[in-house]
């Protein structure tokens, strides 16, 4: 509801939000697009800031492959449902055998798709009908949304370290980068650090 | 095309090939630790430049206005474990108050 909202908010049509959630399906890389352009962002920044949260499910996909042993069709079907939540759930089965894997990551893959993108729908035609959507709070919706997602990530104190200074950096460029620089700028960060430690 | 078509369709595409490219490559490939650090640390970089970037800013100018007090909001309720859709709500229903009243 909140990202078919959200998407209306920045300026999306309708049918944008709800393809977005059709095609792309992936939470975080859906509210970077509506975020970078909604932040006055070009095409281009939007689309590398959603495909760098995109990678991680690149990752799921070769953690799956092996436990669902699909292809062709399959395969496609497969890796577009690839998300946090299937891929979580069937790991979270795999105690109980293979069959439980497979069972958890289509049920949560399918059952996730139809929600979200119903939920899309109806939110989009909310927001289309309320006009000014500062009076309806949707400017707070999307950075909560992002906070909402950020939040179980961070676990240890360095990756709540390096969550706080990327905040801090990319506020503090803003006046000087092209709208959505700032915010790509910070996976640079990210690799920094990854690679150091 | 417009900015909206480029961005709509491009993230699609790309985000479908990702998945299925992670489905197509031997596992050896992407299972290196410090690809899978990385892999863990983008996503919070990433997300938390957006919450600040979108709580504190205007175009290209630093503002602070109904969003903060959204902002204060959500994280309350994510130090009381609440679920997100209650993350989302409490935080636009506190910030359309602002924004009505003052």
């Amino acid at each position: 509801m909140a990202f078919g909202a959200a998407a209306v908010a920045n300026g999306f049509s309708v049918l944008q939000a709800c393809l977005l959630s059709l095609l792309t399906f992936s939470g975080a890389s859906q509210f970077a697009v509506v975020g970078v352009i909604g932040a006055g962002g070009s095409s281009m920044s939007a689309i590398a800031t959603a495909s760098l949260l995109g990678t991680r499910n690149a990752l799921y996909g070769v953690i799956m492959a092996p436990r669902l042993r699909v292809r062709g069709f399959k395969r496609i079907v497969a890796a577009q449902v690839t998300i946090d939540e299937s891929t979580g759930v069937a790991l979270g089965q795999e105690p109980r055998g293979i069959d439980a894997v497979k069972k958890g990551f289509w049920y949560t893959g399918f059952g996730v798709f139809i929600f979200w993108n119903l939920f899309t729908l109806a939110g989009a035609l909310g927001a289309q009908a309320m006009g000014d959507v500062r009076s309806f709070g949707l400017d707070s919706a999307v950075p909560a949304a992002f906070l909402g997602l950020v939040w179980p990530r961070l676990t240890t104190r360095s990756e709540r370290l390096l969550a706080i200074a990327c905040a801090v950096f990319a506020v503090a460029v803003t006046p000087i980068l092209p709208a959505g620089l700032p915010i790509i700028a910070t996976a640079f960060i990210a690799i920094a650090v990854g690679l150091r430690r | 095309m417009t900015t909206f078509w480029i961005a709509t369709l491009g993230t699609s595409a790309i985000a479908f090939a990702l998945k299925y490219s992670g489905h197509s490559v031997p596992e050896r490939w992407l299972s290196h630790p410090k690809i899978q650090r990385i892999n863990a640390l983008i996503p919070i970089a990433l997300l938390s430049a957006l919450v600040s970037v979108q709580s504190f800013t205007d175009k290209t100018a630093l503002v602070i206005d109904q969003r903060i007090v959204g902002l204060a909001v959500a994280i309350t309720a994510l130090l009381l474990k609440a679920p997100f859709p209650i993350v989302v709500i409490s935080a636009a229903v506190s910030s359309a108050l602002v924004y009505n009243w003052f």
